[in-house]
């Protein structure tokens, strides 16, 4: 009696906590955002929510391909921002964007090993190393396609030992030391602080990846989407983007 | 009489409505992967060197992971049911933990503690050269821990139900502990032994989130079917639900299997 008084009362207490937390009045504007925008997108809202009072943004963040997949099944959102044109090509075509989408970010990669280099990777020439535990996507995620187009390019054969989710658990996977080196996004290396160190990659060898968002059709609050996409490119948007680390073509 | 009969021709229309909406409930997913299957891609698919992989690998990994379990899951369960020691319900939630953990903190977890630079894991590469996270060694470790409690849960309820006059019996007439243990004690559990390796295999095959967090995803070495299908759904939607079939058509087919073993063993056990 008295051990199932405890688990009701944890599972209790749980709830309390989730209420207090919870403002219950506010608009609800749903996003789908690539998993590379998380800490951009997190001061966005914050900015966005204490410009729109009443609005609470809320994130699905996952693969872009994740995200496509999700829409085109039947997921209520109201925007889509993907980290490569294809998926947000594939919603398109499904017929679920509402107008066009706009390009409002662009990215470029580096290859993220741990704090410090201790092994003192250079280039992506030492990917190919077999020793060192290198960790990609599949080519359907946006940097999985991205990273094998680069390792073309510069001509490396780089065995793979594993094939992430998506781009922020290659990095969890470098940050925590299981994985030696992993190619992803500028912003991600530096959305990792001291808990990693980027490795440049040549200009001629990287690629500009382009985030394209758009409204979602059958939104219930299509004008709040608008003035969502709207903001990212406003002068506030794009400084909190390029803090970030992002190209926003300006 | 009366009120006997009147009762049970009333309820169970309640109850028989209920349990056709669970029934229904619980079908209906795998009736929309048979609707949605797309059946000309299966030979493809099945012949594909990926999903023969993966399947394989599957297959290996979840018997060796119920092996593991079923070892050290026996002698554990017995502990539990018959030893009375201080910490004993400390044990058996640290135990069954992992059950009602979400996969994915399992495997975070699980490179806390034999990942690269986890408690033992690091001692393991330095001493060893054992990595586990990316290797298939990994895979069945994240599968063991998963699996193992439905195998502990099971068997060790049965050992509480045990007539103890049988084991007493056989002491008395000169059997030593590890006799009675072998010969009296596990063969009349035998039914939940069997269910319970069954169940935990079935979990061992299914695994999916401490498997890709704790073993990463790598066709042949790491890439279960469970993991294979998730990342077809990335790239050819297709493919997914003919691998979802086959896991579907598997596990259906040891679940039933299952039963009719785990009644006809169980029920002389009733009629003795």
């Amino acid at each position: 009696m008295r051990r199932s008084l405890l688990a009701l009362g944890t599972i209790g207490a749980s709830f309390l906590l989730i209420s207090c937390a919870s403002d219950e009045q506010a608009v609800v504007l749903r996003v789908s955002a690539a998993s590379s925008l998380t800490g951009a997108f997190d001061a966005i809202e914050a900015e966005f929510e204490s410009e729109n009072p009443g609005v609470d943004v809320q994130y699905n963040l996952a693969s872009s391909s994740d995200l496509a997949r999700q829409i085109i099944e039947g997921s209520t959102v109201d925007v889509f921002a993907s980290a490569d044109t294809r998926n947000m090509d594939k919603v398109s075509t499904a017929g679920f964007v509402d107008g066009g989408s706009d390009v409002f970010a662009t990215n470029s990669l580096a290859i993220i090993v741990a704090s410090g280099n201790p092994l003192g990777i250079s280039g992506l020439a030492d990917l190919a190393d077999e020793s060192i535990v290198f960790v990609t996507c599949d080519p359907a995620v946006p940097i999985g396609k991205y990273s094998q187009e680069v390792l073309t390019e510069a001509g490396v054969d780089a065995q793979a030992d594993s094939l992430e989710e998506n781009v922020k658990s290659i990095v969890a996977k470098v940050t925590s030391g299981e994985a030696d080196a992993g190619i992803v996004y500028v912003t991600d290396v530096l959305a990792a602080g001291d808990a990693a160190t980027g490795v440049m990659i040549p200009d001629e060898l990287n690629v500009v990846a382009e985030y394209p968002i758009a409204p979602i059709a059958g939104s219930k609050n299509p004008d709040l989407a608008r003035r969502f996409i709207e903001f990212l490119t406003s002068d506030a948007g794009t400084r909190i983007l390029q803090r970030f680390g992002f190209g926003t073509g300006r | 009489m009366m009120t006997r009969r009147r009762r049970s021709s009333r309820s169970p229309a309640l109850v028989t409505v209920v349990t056709v909406t669970a029934v229904a409930f619980f079908s209906l997913p795998f009736i929309g992967i048979l609707w949605r299957m797309p059946w000309r891609a299966l030979a493809d698919v099945i012949d594909d060197e990926t999903t023969r992989q993966a399947l394989w690998l599957s297959l290996q990994t979840s018997l060796i992971a119920t092996v593991i379990a079923t070892v050290f899951g026996v002698p554990l369960a017995w502990t539990l049911a018959r030893i009375d020691f201080p910490g004993r319900n400390v044990v058996r939630a640290l135990a069954t933990m992992s059950m009602v953990l979400p996969p994915v903190v399992g495997g975070v977890a699980l490179f806390a503690s034999f990942g690269r630079r986890g408690i033992v894991g690091q001692y393991l590469d330095q001493w060893f050269g054992i990595r586990l996270p990316f290797s298939t060694a990994g895979v069945v470790v994240a599968q063991v821990f998963v699996a193992m409690p439905f195998l502990v849960l099971a068997v060790e309820s049965a050992f509480r139900q045990v007539d103890s006059r049988y084991e007493e019996a056989a002491s008395t007439l000169g059997a030593r502990p590890l006799y009675v243990l072998r010969r009296v004690t596990l063969p009349s559990i035998r039914p939940a032994l069997v269910a319970g390796a069954v169940l935990a295999w079935a979990r061992a095959i299914g695994e999916f989130g401490a498997t890709i967090t704790f073993a990463g995803n790598l066709p042949g070495r790491t890439q279960t079917m469970s993991l294979a299908t998730y990342m077809a759904l990335e790239s050819d939607p297709d493919r997914a639900m003919v691998l979802s079939f086959l896991l579907i058509a598997l596990s259906f087919g040891v679940l039933i299997g299952m039963r009719d073993r785990w009644l006809v063993s169980a029920l002389p056990e009733v009629e003795r």
